[in-house]
């Protein structure tokens, strides 16, 4: 008979921080993030990246910050218009925090290729 | 006018109980639980309390009429019973700031938990709280970094961060060391630990120990393109070596290190501490030995006070507790002492232990650090607990993993992704925790394998130090 093991192989994965271990989200999950950031009071700001550089501190704005947006549907359009104008390029999604001048929320919505 | 030199014993109640004070802003206000020999007055106890973690000595003596004692002294302002218990009760001490050296937790504590408490006209004493006045604040360089540097080094926003000690916590050699935190990175942890007893052992020499983790940080981190590190202790016998073992960590590129700053001391606390913010390294804390000072009800002093003075000695993460896992700490309690490590002004609430209000200014927050005994299961209430400006570190959970610690890593890391998405999105992840995690798992069999190897392990005795509630 065979050898048969119960220990599975762990194969490392490249990921890009928050939310890298789950499956891509649905339009109606990241519909439910964007209403959590402007909920928060934090101001959605869309940033994008080629792949060679996605460790580096800095994506390029997509635009400016959305200061004050609260329209859930602008947030889904500038993301997509991103993704269409950079079809190559990591997408992400920041709930800038004036208050603590941090990140309250950051993930990728679109991954480049 | 001068008095006159009147040679004897006074009651300590005479000069140290001031029923009518109104402390001043500038005043380092505490409040102790006292536990009184049975025969001696509330007042008598308190006032003694204030003279001896003050100005006061048994006997009046001469030399003090070379001064203003009554601008130096503690006063006792403030009696309180202590709601259901009979023999003891609160005092409220206010001391004048210019007993303490600037910028020195190490002078305050030798102060007012010193000698009052081998006192005989006590039973026990527990110091509860402290208000720290801003005066006294501004002096004290507290976090090297805080909590927005840390997240802007390490590159982790919008979720609590992901932590694990290296075991067994004893006898690896370096490399085997290097290899358990190069699985656990691989795996999707932030961050490694150093265990608090790992210093430079015969099986394992420091130097050792950094490079083989300095090569498991770097390749963990090219391999996952997300930034890692791994707490390098430096908590050593003198700090002449531990500047020495801080500086190499530094040479090998390390952004953390760690330090034991209860066993190690406030002094050498808050000599790394301003190392770290000159050197710009995080700093990692640790608080072996904090039970003994902190468990009994009646005696020692609150964690809430060894909060504060960590705060103020300066750490980036300090180490919590957890509330479900296997260490002491009750929930209302646990909040109390985290809002001290991480908001900058905290009101008094009794129902979380807080005695008094506390305005940290602009002294940057620390990161709570839960660990001890959580596995897949507590992720949820991990979450609702402590919120995203934690770290939350699971050792056993992580390499109890049938597959091994990189699948355990992953499972931890889905969990909690699944947590922090689910909260956002509105949901009650405490309630629905279950069925969080049963989705989660449907994507990730490293998940599903944990939650069928932890179902039934829970950590359910009751603390033994509670709030004090009637």
């Amino acid at each position: 008979m065979p050898f048969k093991s119960t220990v599975g192989d762990y194969q490392t994965v490249a990921t890009l921080e928050t939310f890298g271990f789950l499956p891509p989200m649905t339009q109606d999950e990241i519909y439910d993030q964007i209403a959590y950031i402007i909920a928060q009071g934090w101001s959605p700001l869309v940033e994008h990246v080629h792949p060679s550089r996605s460790m580096a501190t800095y994506w390029s704005f997509w635009k400016l910050p959305f200061f004050g947006e609260k329209d859930l549907g602008v947030i889904v359009n500038e993301l997509e218009s991103c993704h269409r104008a950079y079809p190559d390029h990591h997408v992400r999604l920041v709930g800038y925090d004036a208050y603590t001048q941090s990140q309250g929320a950051c993930f990728v919505v679109f991954e480049g290729r | 006018m001068s008095k006159k030199y009147d040679a004897g014993v006074k009651e300590y109640r005479d000069t140290y109980w001031t029923p009518d004070y109104i402390p001043l802003d500038t005043d380092l206000l505490a409040c102790f639980k006292c536990t009184g020999q049975e025969g001696v007055p509330k007042e008598e106890v308190a006032a003694a309390v204030a003279a001896e973690s003050s100005t006061g000595t048994w006997s009046t003596v001469w030399s003090e009429l070379l001064t203003d004692l009554d601008f130096y002294k503690g006063r006792c302002y403030r009696i309180e019973d202590v709601p259901g218990d009979k023999e003891s009760f609160y005092a409220f001490i206010a001391y004048p700031l210019d007993l303490f050296e600037e910028g020195s937790v190490t002078n305050v504590l030798t102060s007012l938990v010193g000698n009052v408490f081998g006192f005989k006209a006590l039973r026990h004493l527990r110091l509860e709280d402290i208000r720290f006045p801003m005066a006294f604040i501004k002096t004290c360089p507290g976090p090297p970094n805080g909590i927005c540097v840390e997240r802007d080094r390490m590159n982790k926003y919008g979720r609590p961060l992901l932590g694990c000690t290296i075991k067994p916590k004893l006898g690896l050699s370096g490399k085997n060391y290097g290899r358990v935190v190069y699985e656990c990175l691989r795996g999707g942890l932030d961050f490694t630990k150093d265990d608090e007893n790992i210093n430079s052992q015969p099986f394992q020499r420091w130097q050792n120990r950094f490079e083989f983790v300095a090569e498991a940080v770097q390749l963990a981190q090219e391999e996952t393109g997300e930034k890692k590190g791994h707490y390098l202790n430096c908590t050593a016998a003198t700090p002449e070596e531990m500047y020495e073992r801080a500086e190499f960590a530094k040479e090998l590129g390390q952004p953390i290190i760690m330090h034991d700053y209860i066993t190690g001391g406030f002094t050498a606390n808050t000599g790394l501490s301003k190392w770290c913010r000159k050197n710009g390294m995080l700093l990692h804390i640790h608080r072996a030995m904090h039970a003994v000072i902190d468990r009994h009800p009646k005696h020692g002093i609150h964690f809430r006070v060894l909060a504060k003075c960590l705060r103020l000695s300066g750490g980036d993460q300090l180490h919590t507790g957890t509330v479900v896992g296997k260490l002491e700490g009750d929930r209302q309690t646990t909040l109390g002492f985290i809002d001290q490590l991480r908001e900058s002004f905290i009101p008094e609430d009794r129902t979380r232990g807080n005695f008094f209000d506390q305005d940290w200014g602009s002294m940057p927050g620390v990161f709570a650090v839960a660990s001890g005994g959580i596995h897949v299961w507590h992720m949820p209430a991990l979450v609702a607990i402590f919120g995203d400006d934690s770290v939350l570190q699971f050792g056993g959970g992580t390499h109890g993993h049938p597959w091994g610690s990189a699948a355990g890593a992953a499972a931890n890391r889905v969990a909690l992704e699944a947590c922090v998405k689910a909260r956002n999105a509105g949901r009650e992840i405490e309630k629905e925790g279950r069925d969080i995690l049963m989705e989660a798992a449907k994507h990730s069999p490293e998940l599903a394998i944990a939650l069928e190897t932890w179902k039934e392990i829970k950590f359910e005795f009751d603390t033994v130090d509670k709030l004090d509630v009637g």
